[in-house]
């Protein structure tokens, strides 16, 4: 059980932060306005749990402009994904 | 109480990825409506193509330069308004699920169906002018069937095996060629609206 419980991982309990993660798994890259809309959450919330994602390197961003106009993009990165299988797995196996 | 938490979570992470990478205010009304105009259309192309012949005797597919061009237009019509009632009926799912018509998963989802039946379509016009008409109703059915199968990554995963059942019926239509419209008919046609029904149920108007 003691196993099972270190695999999940603290930076996936809160449901933003989960959502914008499984976003990110099956998307390449997703803008701010995309992920805002996708998860019905507040400017300030969601820029929240990004920087925190992007603090555990579980996300990169990436920012350009198009049409002059400033545009983030988000990326789960390859440590971010393997931490997120992790996750899945270990409550899968607590749903046993 | 845990556990219904972790469960929570799992649902919600399917539920996410769902409707992140695909595209689902597809609606079955526009399949429906899709499959009668293919029935409508074949018909049509009946009518024309076997025109004055016995119905009882061996009979041959003619089509004169006139004929060609009239059943391209009727093609085109019907193409335009399937397309057109497939638009209308899933604008109207995609308001009703508070989802926009166009986004991104939009976007590739049209991308991705287009490539293989872009080629398919370019390929018939070619076979169409060289006169090897025979071959028409096969090629459309394997090729729709195949953007199908390669669009489903992004939409409903019904379609996937609508995709296969075209794709078979494209082969069987190539074997049993003089049988071609009846094919394309049964899957154009009658596969519309049986997927459309079924998706109708299933996800609702």
């Amino acid at each position: 059980m003691k196993e099972l419980l270190k695999d999940l991982n603290k930076a996936f309990e809160n449901k933003i932060r989960l959502g914008i993660m499984s976003a990110l798994m099956v998307n390449d890259a997703m803008d701010f306005n995309s992920l805002k809309s996708l998860l019905d959450v507040t400017d300030g919330n969601l820029a929240t749990h990004l920087k925190s994602l992007e603090t555990s390197t579980y996300i990169s961003v990436q920012k350009e402009f198009i049409e002059r106009k400033p545009n983030t993009k988000y990326m789960a990165t390859a440590e971010g994904k393997e931490a997120f299988v992790r996750h899945i797995k270990a409550i899968e196996q607590l749903l046993k | 109480m845990e556990k219904q938490k972790y469960l929570d979570d799992l649902h919600e992470i399917k539920s996410i990825m769902d409707r992140s990478s695909r595209f689902i205010s597809l609606s079955g009304m526009s399949g429906i409506v899709a499959g009668c105009l293919g029935l409508i259309g074949a018909y049509v192309a009946y009518e024309m193509v076997y025109s004055g012949q016995n119905y009882l005797g061996y009979r041959q597919a003619l089509l004169s330069n006139e004929n060609i061009s009239q059943l391209l237009i009727i093609a085109v019509a019907l193409l335009l308004s399937a397309v057109g009632a497939g638009l209308f009926f899933t604008q109207r799912k995609a308001s009703k699920n508070n989802q926009k018509l166009w986004d991104s998963q939009a976007k590739r989802l049209l991308i991705n169906l287009f490539i293989p039946l872009a080629a398919g379509g370019i390929l018939c016009v070619i076979l169409l002018f060289k006169g090897l008409i025979g071959l028409l109703a096969p090629l459309t059915l394997l090729f729709y069937g195949l953007a199908l199968v390669n669009a489903s990554k992004y939409t409903l995963s019904e379609v996937r095996s609508l995709g296969l059942i075209q794709i078979i019926l494209g082969l069987l239509a190539c074997q049993f060629i003089g049988y071609g419209l009846l094919f394309w008919a049964i899957g154009f046609g009658v596969l519309h609206i049986v997927y459309g029904i079924a998706m109708y149920i299933k996800y609702g108007s």
